[in-house]
């Protein structure tokens, strides 16, 4: 029979074998180093993406910003951030005037149900920013592993 | 050389917004799954990518390991000119390559 004092002893073994990702407080760091501390207003900026993913080894993911694209007046960056990957980056764009449509779309990984975060900076040197929940049923880098 | 899939209309109006699409053939091993030997795979991704347009660029992105393997990317240009479009992929164990496409522009 499993006594308290046993449960709680194994308690450190728990956090021991816990996998390599990163943190919330990782991915709010590598922003505030990608933005320089800048504030991020809210808005301007969608993420296209399904919020419950069968596979997190190909997910596609759209985003969007609002700008007329002109010399004057266009996105100059936009990056992609997640909270539970081993890495808090997943990719970092650079716009000109030249793409018509602040648009990109890619597939990325994902290794669990997480936060997934997309900044973008536009010519005026303001930043924006976009947060969606994501439920993965199926995660990446699992191939392997034991579970 | 890898397999290079790129998507896009051959002709376009002035001032037409078009989409590209552009696909590689790339294994993007993340550097944390562990290989046969029960050891962390080593690390082999693309880095960047980028277009240019008539010799402009007009999007680079930086490639990290949370990307899918086969990296797709997908934006748009405003066509201006007749003129060719250069991909370039570069990344890790100096893997580098570069695409043509020729995109003709009608008034």
């Amino acid at each position: 029979m499993t006594t308290r004092r046993q449960l709680i002893a194994a308690i450190p073994l728990l956090a021991l074998v816990r996998p390599a990702a990163a943190t919330p407080a990782e991915m709010a760091s590598a922003i505030a180093a990608y933005t320089g501390n800048a504030p991020l207003a809210p808005g301007g900026i969608s993420i296209d993406i399904a919020q419950l993913i069968d596979n997190g080894n190909a997910v596609p993911i759209t985003i969007r910003v609002e700008s007329p694209m002109t010399e004057q007046d266009h996105v100059t960056d936009i990056a992609i951030f997640n909270e539970k990957n081993p890495l808090p980056d997943v990719v970092r764009f650079k716009l000109t005037a030249h793409s018509g449509k602040a648009e990109v779309a890619t597939r990325i990984r994902l290794a669990t149900s997480q936060k997934l975060t997309a900044i973008a900076r536009t010519s005026d040197g303001k930043w924006r920013q976009r947060t969606v929940d994501v439920i993965v049923t199926l995660a990446a880098c699992v191939e392997g592993e034991e579970m | 050389m890898a397999r290079a899939l790129i998507h896009m209309p051959a002709s376009a109006k002035a001032g037409d917004i078009i989409e590209i699409r552009a696909l590689i053939a790339h294994p993007m091993e993340t550097g944390f799954r562990p290989g046969s030997d029960g050891k962390p795979a080593p690390r082999d991704i693309i880095r960047r990518f980028t277009c240019e347009y008539a010799g402009k660029q007009v999007i680079t992105a930086e490639l990290h390991p949370a990307m899918s393997a086969n990296p797709y990317l997908a934006f748009f240009v405003r066509a201006t000119a007749t003129g060719k479009l250069t991909f370039t992929w570069q990344g890790d164990n100096g893997f580098a390559q570069a695409e043509e496409r020729e995109l003709k522009v009608t008034s």
